[in-house]
């Protein structure tokens, strides 16, 4: 084919500058702004200061470890259950049955809503006054009054279980689009074989999906990681700070207290840790090598 | 039965866990103030004109509205372009460029709040809904490229060939040949863009303090906080931010499946 060289450098050209204004270019000046005070409520303090913000955040701030801490339980938790669910949500509606595409478009819609909206729909039912236990106490199940974003024993598993709600789709979907792609003459095979159905499922479906599941995890895992709009929404990291993650706690430095310095040696540290990841993945997935 | 056991009812179940949050929010916003019947009958507009009229999710909606069409425009043709460029040529840096595609996953709108914030400030565009817009984009269309790159694969070469050799120039070998084809690509990719940017949270949060620049998603953030109380307005706001994204949903999600897969995990 006749080809203009630079033909594919203009066409990738307005991503190539997008992104360097908006994702190369704020990375460095974050590494640039945590070696500095910075906040724009007291201007006249801010300057250079080293390495002070590091330490500060490394053996002054109780916060920052308890936020990694919960970070990885928040990770773990919600990916885990997210995994299994949507895997088993996959099986189902790979079923054949009637109503099978409507059932699908309703047991995915939720991963089409924002966080905030997930957010102001569970408080709705989570409320202790109108909502759903209340509603439960009424028919005699349970206690009335019920607060579960209120109580330190309940807000963990409450806040789990919406990001449920909304992050099981993603996982259904994935493994689904695989599912699809197992040739059904592998099963044949296994039932001739005398395989049922756990054995076939065992020997036949989770080799296949193995690629999916890893690279699907370790892509929400960041996620999740990342996940702000809805902690900060539904709990604000409360009760007493309990449910902050690091993403979480850097956003409330920048929205909040605009204390730009520190919350910038808070991104640095939370680069350090999704470098590790971006690694991982670029590993396991081969995907520069493929091009 | 064993088939009931199997498949209906964990289905059924499920079912109850995805619909029934979306019905009490319909319950919420469609009954009148005080009554806590779960069928909402007669039903009353009073929550939806108290958050349309008046606190503003009117003006809210159509900011909305502007970001997630406009970022919908740029990321379908920008990641058309580059898509093609990376399915269609073999160039130096391409695969540089493909790990930076990648790892722009990584990077997190909530830790690029600080810097973002800095540069909307010193060129102006704080409180406008063309820096969000321009954001939004930036974020988004790394993983639009790949995917729209793995539709443009999926394509033969042939037809494009065929085209050129009966003189069509490479542009217009694309537009006679290559555009129909990726109509359905396109529905997917600009779907995720708009439902993407309608989501937005964070960068709206921060980059628009005035409330006639604030987003859905403000909007509804402040009255979590503000009616605590007047359940019916949060739920009426809920609703007039879920019906977008709703129908959205519904057009794309044929095409999910596929979508997916295409390109962004297995590669």
């Amino acid at each position: 084919m006749r080809t203009k060289r630079w033909a594919p450098y203009a066409l990738i050209a307005p991503t190539l500058l997008l992104m360097a204004v908006f994702l190369v270019y704020p990375i460095a000046s974050v590494v640039h702004y945590s070696l500095q005070r910075y906040n724009v409520t007291q201007p006249w303090k801010n300057g250079f200061i080293g390495l002070e913000n590091f330490r500060v955040m490394l053996t002054e701030d109780p916060l920052f470890w308890q936020s990694l801490v919960f970070s990885a339980k928040w990770v773990v938790v919600e990916v885990g259950l997210q995994l299994l669910l949507g895997l088993v949500l996959a099986l189902i509606v790979n079923e054949t049955f009637i109503g099978r595409g409507l059932a699908r478009a309703m047991v995915f819609s939720p991963w089409a809503v924002s966080g905030v909206l997930t957010t102001g729909i569970w408080i709705l039912l989570y409320n202790p006054s109108t909502g759903i236990f209340q509603q439960l106490a009424e028919w005699g199940i349970g206690s009335p009054g019920t607060s579960v974003l209120g109580d330190p024993a309940t807000v963990f598993p409450a806040t789990v279980v919406t990001e449920l709600w909304r992050g099981v789709p993603f996982f259904a979907i994935l493994l689904l689009a695989d599912l699809q792609s197992i040739p059904n003459d592998l099963y044949e095979a296994a039932a001739v074989d005398g395989a049922g159905r756990w054995r076939r499922f065992i020997s036949v479906t989770l080799p296949h999906l193995k690629d999916a599941i890893i690279l699907s995890t370790l892509l929400r895992a960041v996620w999740e990681f990342n996940n702000v709009d809805l902690i900060y929404t539904l709990t604000g990291g409360g009760p007493a700070n309990q449910t902050t993650t690091l993403p979480l706690y850097v956003a409330r430095k920048a929205v909040d207290s605009h204390d730009f310095g520190y919350g910038s040696a808070l991104t640095v540290a939370g680069f350090v840790i999704l470098l590790f990841f971006s690694i991982l993945y670029l590993r396991l997935s081969k995907f520069g090598s493929r091009a | 039965m064993s088939r009931v056991l199997r498949l209906h009812v964990p289905l059924a179940l499920y079912l109850l866990f995805t619909l029934v949050p979306f019905y009490w929010m319909l319950v919420f916003a469609l009954r009148p103030t005080g009554s806590t019947a779960l069928v909402p009958w007669p039903i009353t507009f009073e929550h939806f004109d108290t958050v349309w009229n008046g606190i503003g999710f009117g003006t809210f909606f159509y900011n909305s509205m502007v970001i997630a069409l406009g970022v919908l425009v740029f990321v379908s043709v920008l990641s058309l372009m580059g898509g093609y460029a990376l399915a269609r040529f073999k160039f130096r840096g391409q695969r540089l460029f493909l790990v930076a595609l990648l790892c722009t996953q990584f990077i997190p709108g909530a830790m690029m709040l600080i810097p973002l914030f800095v540069i909307f400030r010193e060129v102006g565009l704080l409180n406008s809904l063309t820096g969000l817009i321009v954001a939004d984009v930036a974020f988004q269309l790394p993983l639009a490229l790949i995917l729209m790159s793995g539709f443009v694969r999926n394509i033969p070469v042939e037809l494009e060939e065929a085209a050129m050799v009966d003189g069509c120039t490479r542009l217009r070998a694309f537009f006679a040949v290559m555009l129909p084809q990726l109509k359905p690509a396109l529905v997917a990719v600009g779907s995720f863009a708009f439902i993407g940017a309608w989501n937005n949270f964070l960068f709206a949060l921060m980059f628009a303090s005035r409330q006639d620049k604030f987003t859905l998603p403000v909007g509804l953030s402040y009255a979590l906080g503000e009616f605590n109380t007047d359940f019916g307005a949060l739920a009426a706001g809920g609703v007039v931010a879920a019906v977008p994204v709703v129908l959205v949903f519904a057009v794309v999600q044929r095409f999910l499946v596929q979508g997916l897969s295409a390109g962004a995990v297995k590669g």
